[in-house]
């Protein structure tokens, strides 16, 4: 049973991806295909949960090699959580993006075929992340996860997206490379890349050669999950996409480099320790980010900002170390992966509604648009840590590993992680204040000389959204002259019911995230309880991988000597 | 284990030469420092499989004597991956030309921004504070 449903989260949007790129001429069947593939990947996801969470890790070696030599898929209480809840995500943005697709047309300038095969390539890559039980299947899935993503960011090439995408291109093949020799110099040391037995080997392995070894690898991992002083490129990047493709990458992109960290930090290194280095990490990501964000005049880089605040938060957790920082950390982190999708979704509705995401232009939206105004309030409150809301819980918990752990840097940690808090909150509630709550003859006039809209101002594609923000602007205010060459196609753009209901349905799920807290908490308890032990993971995948070969051709593991193992030192 | 230290002087020359031209403003240094690095690590991970010896194929080569074979395929699948990547960032570079005649790293649009908005503001005092972008210290330089 195990072993039909632990590489279908892979396997089904890898092969959802080859049909759709060959329906590349039939829309309705591209959306059918990558529909229904996603809906099984998500469904293949929730039955693993209920598996694992019932039986404990179980692993698959793929084409039935031994352990250690051919690659194995490894389920754990830590993969599955993220995996059900990607899967969730990746869904609940196909449905949206299907939505905005049907209701732009080809207008949009996204070329529509190939958004269906990329976006199931990605969705493919996630989970071979989420589920790989060797350093270089996870490096595999991470670049699978990353090429689908540069197409996405940079979907229709405009001058804004190409740069962004520029951007975003040379810091993840940074980041690649950095990861690449870190399993290089894994290998030297330990002879193996199969996660479970270098578990067992790196204690072996000289402490400062561990050191050396770890810190490449969490400077790689620190790049992809924009962790502060590394994180310069994610605000760059995300907001210039598409609004689908945004919301997307800002959930789940990171969280893969988190939850790498873990891996890193649980599984990997369990003699060496960088704690210090990961709170110090974690304070200046968290209150960094917050202050970027206030500084920001646009939702989406503003959110994008949050978003890297946020991620401090989850590191926090894993600096801690104990099992409650790590329970704390992975509560957070499937919080956060829906919350700051449903906000991005959001955002991307204002901007059809409003036809700007500049907080310098909109305003009245409370009034002219209360459904959106309900959309908004509750994730953004969330995402602030308003009580009872998710966000609450996992700070608390993440607060109460702060304290329990006592020592300085831990308590300068919750110092940061409540001041964080507080700003997140001033920079949300900045949002409201200004797009839904400000009267709308209280938005200044507009001034073409100081546009703050998104992208470059003087590419034409922004040209053309600033003259549409100005008509915008000229018709609320009474006064003003209307500025009539100005095209107004993009102002108030129709949302789709899937646009819609997409939304509804992750504020839906973020709220269930309040109401189930017992549940979860309780499941990232055990899963967290599973990661403070490594023996838990490395005995699923060597000894019970082992046993659950069948037929004599099975080799041992390989023993020094063998050619795996003889390089080691 | 001991390392060729001839390979691992390879290693330092392509990467040092690769990080040179990463650094650069042109996207096609920028691809070609990429692709330096890229190699530059493939070789790395050859030399981490330790010294050289017969094919890998039972029966022909003691076991003893056997090359890893391991690293020679996470090579290979590491080519495959930049090459993809790199013909991708190709299309992105020729795009970038094309859109308007530049292939090269542009200043940031916040930080130009900033710096006009901070030229206006020694011109007509009292702008609106909340248009400040993220990083008052980088100048155009990125």
């Amino acid at each position: 049973m195990i072993a039909v449903l632990l590489p279908l989260p892979v396997l089904v949007p890898l092969l959802g991806a080859g049909l759709a790129l060959v329906l590349g001429r039939r829309p309705r069947g591209q959306r059918v295909v990558s529909l229904a593939s996603l809906t099984v990947a998500l469904a293949a996801a929730v039955s693993l949960v209920v598996l694992v969470d019932r039986d404990g890790p179980e692993s698959l070696e793929v084409g039935r090699w031994a352990p250690g030599v051919g690659i194995s898929l490894v389920a754990d209480r830590l993969s599955v959580l993220m995996l059900v809840v990607s899967a969730t995500v990746l869904l609940g943005v196909l449905v949206y993006a299907v939505g905005e697709g049907v209701t732009d047309g080809d207008r949009s300038g996204t070329p529509v075929s190939i958004f269906h095969p990329t976006y199931l390539v990605l969705a493919a890559g996630v989970a071979n992340a989420f589920l790989a039980g060797d350093l270089f299947n996870l490096y595999v899935g991470f670049e699978v996860l990353l090429a689908a993503s540069y197409v996405l960011l940079t979907l229709g090439g405009t001058a804004a997206r190409v740069q962004a995408g520029i951007t975003y291109v040379v810091v993840s093949l940074i980041s690649s490379f950095l990861f690449l020799v870190g399993i290089a110099l894994v290998y030297a040391v330990t002879g193996t890349l199969n996660m479970a037995q270098v578990s067992l080997r790196m204690a072996e392995v000289p402490a400062d050669v561990q050191v050396v070894v770890h810190l490449v690898l969490l400077l790689a991992f620190g790049i992809k999950a924009a962790v502060f002083p590394l994180s310069a490129w994610l605000p760059d990047s995300y907001p210039t996409a598409a609004a689908p493709v945004t919301a997307v990458f800002a959930g789940l992109l990171t969280k893969v480099g988190v939850y790498a960290v873990v891996r890193t930090e649980t599984l990997l290194f369990t003699e060496d320790s960088q704690r210090t280095l990961l709170l110090v990490a974690a304070v200046a990501t968290m209150v960094v980010g917050a202050l970027g964000a206030i500084a920001q005049s646009d939702i989406k880089r503003l959110l994008s900002f949050t978003l890297v605040s946020h991620i401090g938060y989850m590191v926090f957790g894993v600096g801690l170390g104990s099992e409650q920082g790590l329970a704390g950390a992975l509560y957070y982190v499937g919080h956060h992966i829906l919350i700051q999708t449903a906000l991005f979704l959001v955002v991307g509705l204002v901007e059809r509604r409003a036809g700007s995401t500049s907080l310098l232009r909109l305003g009245g939206l409370a009034t002219t648009a209360p459904a959106l105004a309900v959309l908004f309030f509750v994730p953004a409150m969330n995402l602030g840590g308003i009580p009872p809301l998710s966000g609450f819980l996992g700070k608390a918990v993440l607060l109460q590993a702060g304290v329990a752990d006592g020592g300085p840097l831990a308590w300068t940690a919750v110092a940061g992680a409540a001041l964080t808090s507080l700003l997140t909150l001033y920079a949300v509630a900045k949002v409201w204040g200004k797009a839904f709550w400000r009267p709308l003859d209280a938005v200044p006039p507009a001034d073409p000389g100081a546009d703050a809209g998104d992208g470059a101002p003087r590419t034409g594609s922004s040209a053309a959204r600033t003259a549409t923000v100005l008509t915008d602007v000229a018709d609320s205010d009474a006064g003003s002259t209307r500025v009539t060459t100005a095209p107004r196609a993009a102002e108030t753009l129709p949302a789709s019911r899937s646009m819609w209901g997409a939304t509804i349905g992750l504020v839906a799920v973020t709220l269930g995230l309040t109401v189930f807290a017992g549940p979860l908490t309780a499941l990232t308890a055990t899963a967290a309880a599973d990661l403070v032990r490594p023996s838990v993971y490395v005995t699923a995948v060597l000894v019970e991988g082992e046993a659950g070969l069948s037929g004599g051709e099975v080799g041992l593991p390989p023993e020094p000597g063998t050619p795996g193992a003889r390089t080691a030192p | 284990m001991s390392a060729n230290a001839v390979y691992l002087l390879l290693v330092a020359v392509l990467f040092s030469a690769g990080v040179y031209l990463v650094l650069d403003r042109s996207l096609t240094r920028v691809l070609l420092g990429v692709l330096l690095v890229s190699n530059g690590i493939n070789v790395l991970v050859l030399s981490v499989s330790g010294p050289a010896g017969g094919p890998p194929l039972y029966g022909t080569t003691p076991v003893e004597e056997m090359s890893d074979p391991l690293p020679q395929a996470l090579i290979l699948t590491a080519i495959v991956i930049t090459l993809g990547v790199a013909s991708f960032f190709l299309a992105l570079t020729y795009r970038s030309w094309a859109l308007d005649e530049r292939e090269d790293v542009r200043d940031d649009v916040e930080d130009v921004r900033l710096a006009a908005l901070r030229h206006d503001e020694d011109a007509r005092s009292g702008s609106d504070p909340d248009d400040y972008g993220d990083d008052p210290q980088a100048g155009g330089d990125r």
